[in-house]
């Protein structure tokens, strides 16, 4: 899908945490599974992944169980503020053991600052399974193009 | 761990999974059964894998975003494109009766428990 989401290259810290998997990889191998680090462990929510091509930048948030009309998304002086809320569902009865609560609860805010070419006008948000995606489209100038040589 | 068991476990380890995300989970139990509710964002409801292999509840799918190949990756905190997690079950639960619900996003399993593990109130009479 996105190969080169899975090894951001040049980032230092990217580079420990893939180290730190490989040390998991040899102590917990057996067991095939390793952590969301991103959001478990920096306990950022929602987790972000931010890709680019010529006509846009595209943002998924990844905000699961969360009504589309209850998040909150607003572009000013070029930054992206994306906010909301999520509550659990039920509550937990007199006679309810809880043995795991590992699922972010509570109000969020995440900020993103868009690039200079971006143009807010157009910004697109649209939900699905869980994830948020944001496509902040370029200006037109700024779009590459291709420019022929005479002769 | 000793050094030994760690490279019995490396030995051992073929194929090499692929990198999976855990998925964040909770886990209440009640009188009737225990509910788990587990966050797999990007996850189509036809390609979860909800596995029972004897005591063993394993959870696997693909992450899935869209389809734009030119798309290039500038920032990422997700960085695998699969979730796998996997549960022991205790014996008193009927694995028969799970029931499975993804919505948004977010799945719920209820996992009934056996009608003989039920809790039971027991009456106690007063010899006279």
């Amino acid at each position: 899908m996105y190969p080169s989401m899975l090894n951001p290259s040049g980032d230092l810290f990217a580079d420990f945490a893939q180290l730190q998997d490989r040390i998991d990889e040899l102590m917990w191998g057996g067991r095939g599974a390793s952590s969301i680090r991103a959001v478990s462990r920096a306990g950022a929510f929602p987790a972000l992944n931010v890709g680019t091509w010529a006509e846009a930048l595209e943002i998924y948030a990844f905000a699961p169980g969360i009504e589309p009309a209850s998040i909150d998304l607003s572009v000013e002086k070029g930054l992206l503020t994306l906010s909301g809320q999520r509550k659990s569902p039920e509550k937990v009865g007199k006679d309810a053991t809880v043995y795991a609560k590992e699922r972010f609860d509570g109000a969020f805010r995440r900020v993103i600052s868009l690039p200079e070419d971006s143009d807010p006008e157009r910004v697109e948000a649209s939900y699905r399974n869980g994830v948020l995606k944001v496509v902040v489209p370029r200006q037109e100038a700024a779009k590459p193009r291709q420019i022929s040589v005479n002769r | 761990m000793n050094g030994e068991s760690i490279q019995s476990t490396v030995a051992n380890r073929t194929p090499r999974p692929e990198p999976a995300l855990l998925p964040p989970v909770d886990i209440v139990e009640d009188a009737g059964g225990i509910t788990l509710t587990a966050d797999l964002p990007g996850v189509e409801q036809n390609e979860l894998s909800i596995g029972i292999d004897g005591r063993t509840l394993t959870l696997d799918a693909p992450l899935r975003l869209g389809e734009a190949d030119s798309l290039v990756s500038v920032y990422a905190e997700v960085r695998a494109n699969r979730y796998r997690r996997s549960f022991e079950l205790s014996t008193e639960l009927d694995t028969t009766a799970v029931e499975a619900h993804l919505k948004d996003g977010v799945l719920t399993l209820r996992l009934p428990k056996l009608e003989r593990a039920k809790p039971r109130r027991i009456e106690v009479k007063v010899g006279s």
